[in-house]
Order: structure tokens, then C-alpha cells, then sequence
């Protein structure tokens, strides 16, 4: 029972670390490019819902709605000012350029909300169901965070696979230039890219946040490596390999604390990483592409 | 030998050499002077070493990111290695070596072979892999380091070396001594790294990277770099060069490590985490891949700018984050440079002459 325990925790956390994985995979697949600046996104996210919860007393589902409009409009505005004008600029460049933007978020979050840790409200209580006699012990948290995992990736699927916009994407990802000789308007579609990931971020951040309620303008930059982490361990660029990836790495995460020891639990997490690459160089769920001469 | 070989250079690759030998040169000079007249502030003095290191760093991690053309994530482990490794040398050596320089040099030695052995330990898995996965692999090790480090405990009695992990069950003998403390690191430090130690590493590390880059190897990392499947077709053992590469430039940053921890009575484990990783590819990208000098300058300009923008107090780190961002989208915008380029007058006639 303990380890249905656990194995639930690590589905929690797990679902927490492929909501943030699913902007890192889009934005990758789409723009090439490692945005590092995601996980300060997430930060920026939980901060406007904690102002609107426990300042503004309002309601947390709105506040939620606040904080994906305001990581919404981020998001776009990132793009916009920091990564279009280096559209054809060497990767490097670009990913030193969202280096400097984490920094930025970062530090105007120190300068607006001050380093003190914040103890983020939990946007639904701190309540729990209890199963065999209590010996199993989901909180509603970890629930919520679980079915709200599962929901973003039916809807992301469906939006991607059905859509006219989800196929733009698609091609966009595909091949630029022809999808650009096809009408789509490539700008747009890569700015919408931003804006859903940096949406689902501040869900992220929400969520994050109600389950490990230290909130500081910091607090983003690990669980953003670790879902960058998540991203690659499924393959970078792959949807289903996002969840999957974000799952195990939580699963692995929480079994590593309990069983192995918690100090090295990052060092487990990072090294089945490696071992994984090892075996399948794209990770899980990646494409192989072939180099052709 | 070296000099033949730089004379059969092109003329334009051995001044550019002689230019960075020089400015370098004229650096050092230039600060011992200021700080032995008191004329550099002691903020600005206690920096020198860590300057120098980073230096050394940004020289190192040049070559595996401008020449060999990888993106490495995780350099701050190698550091972190040397630092560790050095300083802990250092500490045993305390008894029977008592010149400060002789010790430091030794220590530096040491802590470059034992993150010169870390980096073919992690190469074998690394250099398998391309692009963004190697990327990501190489700062998972990175973390990995650090974990691991900060677990580590290592303590020396009568019986010899102890050491454990998790937490300290060294069980040292009367009279022995704890010298690595898993998460307190290291403390009690003796700073025996010294500006002219610094200067001469950042000088040796040139001279390595220059002689390695304009040798056989050198041509073939570039040559990897650029076409990976035209260098294997005409017989180019990839991964034995791509290895090269990766051990030197680790061999280097534990070098540095070491005289960057001598400079600090305490060091942990934790100060050398991604950040400090990013930190030094900041350094590379800002300069240039593969130019060493544009590395270095940056890597003191970054080093000493946010102690110079203390005056704007809480603003200074946000300060640095526009800076990096504006610079990096004024050096790589083609319209952001076309506008300044038009700005300059001298600029705008080479143009105009290039047109014609």
C-alpha cells in the first residue's frame, strides 16, 4: 500500500512535470529552439495566482484563469521582442538570448514580489480521499492535478490532430518554408505555439505550487530543468512523448526519494536520463531521422 | 617548434595569436601595477583570481563549443571536480610541501588529471550522441557531479585516505581529519591562488589551445565541426578527436576549479551548478565561438560588471539580463547590424567599396 502510495505521488508530480514538458516539446518542435525561459513562465504564473488568491481574495479558479492570461500574453510578448528577431540567427545564439530572458523574469520577480518564500494557498484545500481504510491517501490536490494532466493532453491531442490550426502547426514543424508557400502564416502559428505553452505553464505553476507550496522567484528554474529533462527523456518535439516522459521522470523521481536516498534522488533521475539516451538516442517516443549526404 | 609553426600559418590566424598573447600580457601588467599602487579598490583586487579562473574557463570550454562544436551544458562539474580534487590535494600537501607556489602548482596538476579522467569517464557515453541530447546529457552529468559531490565525504587519519557517501562514516582514527564534508563542502581553505598563479594558467591555456588548434587535430575538429559525414568519409576517427577535444577542455577547467577554490577559505558543491555552467557559455557565446580573445574579454567584462553596477543595487542583476539579451540580438539581428553598420562612417565606405 505503500507503494501505491508512492506510485501516486510520482503520477501527481509526474503529471505536474508533462504539463511543463508539453510547452518545452511544442516550442521545440516548432521553433528548434530550447526555451529556457519556460520554467519562469511557470513562476510568473503561480505568483499572479497567489496575488489574486490570497491578496485580492478571489476566487482560485479565476485566479487560475488570471494567471493563464497574463502567461498567455508573456509568452507572446517573449516571442515577439526577444526570439523573432533571431529567427535566423544560430541556435546558439538564440538559446543564450531565452537565457537572458529567465534572467530577466527572474530578477523583475525579485524586484516586484521580493525573495521572501510565499506559502501558496492551495487553489482546492487541503483535503483528501481516503480508500482501504485510510491506508491509501490521494489528496484532492494530487487528484485535480492528475485529471487536469489528462485533460490538457486529450484536448492538446485533439486540438493538434483536428484542427486547421493544430495542422498548420504541424506543417510548420514539418517544413517552414513550404508551409509558408502554402498560405500559413508562420509567424502567427509560431506565436500561438508560445501562447499555449506559456498557458499551460501558469497551470502548471498553480498546480505546482498547491502541491509544494514554497513559492519564490526561483522557484520555477528546477522543475524547468527537470521537464526540459522530461521532454527529451520522450523525445523533444513528440507530444505523447512529453506525457510519458513527464510521467516516468516523476515516478522515478518520487520511488528514487523513498527507496534509494533523497539527497541523490537528482542524480537517479539524471542518470536513468543518460541510460535511456544511451539506448534510444531520440528518446522514447522521438523520430530517428536519418542524416542523408 | 612553436615558432616554425607559426610562421607557416597565414599571416592574418598568427597576428590574431600574437594580438591575444599581447593583449593578455599588457592586462596582467597593467593590474599588477594598479594593484600593487593601490590604485584598484580590494573589491576589484579579490576578483583577479576568480577573473583569471574564469577566464580559463571561458578558454576551455571555447574549444570544445567554438572548435569542436558541441554544446556542453555541464562544464561547471568539471570545475567543480578540479576545485574539490585541488583543493583537497592541497590540504594533504600542507604538511610536507611548504612553498605556497610549488603546492598550488602541484594542486592544479592534480585537479586537472582527475577532471581530465572525469571527462573520458563521461565522453565514452556523451560523444555518442548529437546535438541538443548531447546537450541535455552532458548537463545531466553536470547535476549529477553535484549531487554526488555533496555527498561526498573523505577524511585522512594514520590508516590513510577514509571516504564515504551519504553521510560521514569515515570512522577516522584519533587525531585524523575530515577534509571533505559532503554539503558543508570544504572549509578552512588556505588562499594560496595568487594573481600571477592566475595569469600564468590563463597563459598556458592559450598557448594549448592555439598549438592544438593550429596542429593536425585542431584541422580536424574543425573539419568534424563542419561537415561530420565529409570528415569521416576521408578517414577522420571522429570520436578519438571529439574525445581529445573533451578531455582537454576538462583537464583545463579542473585546473581552473582549483585556483578558483584557493581563492575562498569555504567551497561547496553547490556553487558550481547549471547556472555557473550557463554562466561560462555565456562567456564563449557573447566573445564568439572559437574566438579565445572575444571569450576572455568577455569573460572578465561579465565577471566585473555586476560589482560595477552594484551602484544600481537591486537593479543590477535585471541590468544584466538586458544587457545580454540587447547584445545578443544587436550582434546576431541582420537588420539591427545593418542600422549600426550605417551609423559608422568608416564602416559605411568599406561597404560602399564592397558594393562596387
Amino acid at each position: 500500500m505503500i507503494f501505491l502510495n508512492y506510485f501516486i505521488s510520482g503520477i501527481s508530480l509526474g503529471s505536474i512535470y508533462a504539463i511543463i514538458a508539453l510547452g518545452y516539446t511544442m516550442v521545440y518542435g516548432i521553433a528548434k529552439m530550447l526555451n529556457f525561459a519556460h520554467g519562469d513562465v511557470i513562476m510568473v504564473g503561480a505568483y499572479v495566482c497567489f496575488y489574486a488568491v490570497a491578496r485580492y481574495e478571489l476566487n482560485p479558479f479565476i485566479g487560475l484563469v488570471l494567471a493563464m492570461i497574463v502567461c498567455t500574453f508573456l509568452g507572446i510578448i517573449i516571442e515577439r521582442f526577444a526570439y523573432k528577431p533571431l529567427r535566423q540567427a544560430p541556435s546558439l545564439a538564440v538559446l543564450i538570448t531565452a537565457i537572458g530572458v529567465s534572467y530577466l523574469l527572474q530578477n523583475t520577480a525579485l524586484l516586484l514580489w521580493s525573495s521572501n518564500p510565499k506559502v501558496f494557498p492551495s487553489i482546492i484545500g487541503r483535503g483528501a480521499f481516503k480508500l482501504f481504510d485510510g491506508e491509501l491517501s490521494i489528496s484532492h490536490i494530487t487528484a485535480l492535478t492528475i485529471i487536469a494532466c489528462l485533460v490538457i493532453m486529450a484536448v492538446l491531442t485533439l486540438f493538434i490532430n483536428k484542427t486547421r490550426l493544430g495542422k498548420a502547426m504541424r506543417a510548420c514543424s514539418e517544413d517552414k518554408g513550404a508551409a509558408q508557400l502554402m498560405g500559413i502564416n508562420v509567424n502567427a502559428t509560431i506565436s500561438l505555439t508560445f501562447a499555449i505553452g506559456s498557458g499551460l505553464a501558469a497551470i502548471a505553476g498553480a498546480l505546482l505550487c498547491s502541491a509544494y507550496p514554497t513559492l519564490m522567484p526561483t522557484t520555477g528554474a528546477l522543475p524547468g530543468i527537470k521537464a526540459f529533462t522530461a521532454a527529451v527523456f520522450g523525445g523533444i518535439g513528440s507530444i505523447p512523448g512529453a506525457f510519458l516522459g513527464g510521467l516516468m521522470l516523476g515516478v522515478i523521481e518520487i520511488f528514487a526519494k523513498a527507496y534509494i536516498s533523497s539527497q541523490l534522488s537528482d542524480a537517479v533521475v539524471f542518470a536513468m536520463l543518460i541510460v535511456v539516451l544511451l539506448v534510444k538516442p531520440a528518446g522514447l517516443l522521438g523520430r530517428q531521422t536519418q542524416e542523408k549526404v | 617548434m612553436t615558432m616554425r609553426r607559426l610562421i607557416n600559418l597565414k599571416r592574418v590566424e598568427a597576428r590574431r595569436i600574437y594580438l591575444t598573447y599581447f593583449i593578455v600580457i599588457l592586462a596582467y601588467v597593467i593590474c599588477q601595477t594598479m594593484s600593487s599602487t593601490k590604485i584598484l579598490s580590494s573589491t576589484m583586487r579579490g576578483m583577479l583570481v576568480p577573473i583569471c579562473a574564469y577566464m580559463v574557463m571561458s578558454i576551455s570550454l571555447n574549444l570544445v563549443v567554438g572548435i569542436s562544436g558541441e554544446l556542453s551544458l555541464g562544464h561547471a562539474g568539471f570545475m567543480s571536480v578540479g576545485a574539490f580534487s585541488g583543493v583537497a590535494a592541497a590540504i594533504l600537501m600542507q604538511g610536507f610541501i611548504p612553498f605556497a607556489p610549488v603546492r598550488l602548482a602541484l594542486a592544479m596538476i592534480i585537479a586537472a588529471i582527475f577532471a581530465a579522467a572525469a571527462g573520458f569517464l563521461i565522453g565514452i557515453p556523451v560523444l555518442r550522441l548529437k546535438g541538443d541530447y548531447l546537450a541535455i546529457v552532458t548537463l545531466a552529468f553536470g547535476e549529477i557531479i553535484k549531487s554526488i559531490l555533496n555527498n561526498f565525504y573523505l577524511g585522512v587519519d594514520s590508516g590513510g585516505l577514509q571516504f564515504s557517501m551519504l553521510s560521514d562514516t569515515t570512522r577516522l582514527l584519533a587525531g585524523g581529519k575530515l577534509i571533505i564534508r559532503g554539503p558543508m563542502g570544504i572549509s578552512g581553505i588556505q588562499k594560496i591562488a595568487t594573481f600571477p598563479a592566475g595569469f600564468i594558467l590563463v597563459m598556458i591555456s592559450l598557448m594549448i589551445v592555439f598549438n592544438l588548434v593550429n596542429s593536425r587535430s585542431g584541422r580536424a575538429f574543425m573539419a568534424i565541426r563542419d561537415d561530420r559525414i565529409a570528415a569521416e568519409s576521408i578517414g577522420l576517427d571522429i570520436t578519438k578527436y571529439k574525445m581529445t577535444a573533451f578531455v582537454m577542455s576538462a583537464a583545463m577547467a579542473g585546473a581552473a576549479g582549483a585556483l578558483f577554490a584557493m581563492n575562498y577559505s569555504t567551497i561547496v558543491a553547490n556553487k558550481f551548478d547549471f547556472n555557473t555552467s550557463i554562466l561560462i557559455l555565456v562567456f564563449v557565446v557573447l566573445g564568439g565561438q572559437g574566438n579565445m580573445l572575444g571569450g576572455i574579454i568577455a569573460a572578465a567584462a561579465l565577471t566585473i560588471l555586476p560589482e560595477k553596477l552594484r551602484q544600481f543595487s537591486d537593479y543590477r542583476m535585471l541590468l544584466y539580463a538586458i544587457i545580454l539579451i540587447i547584445t545578443m540580438l544587436g550582434t546576431n539581428n541582420q537588420e539591427i547590424r545593418n542600422f549600426f553598420a550605417g551609423l559608422n562612417p568608416f564602416r559605411r565606405k568599406e561597404h560602399e567599396e564592397e558594393a562596387a
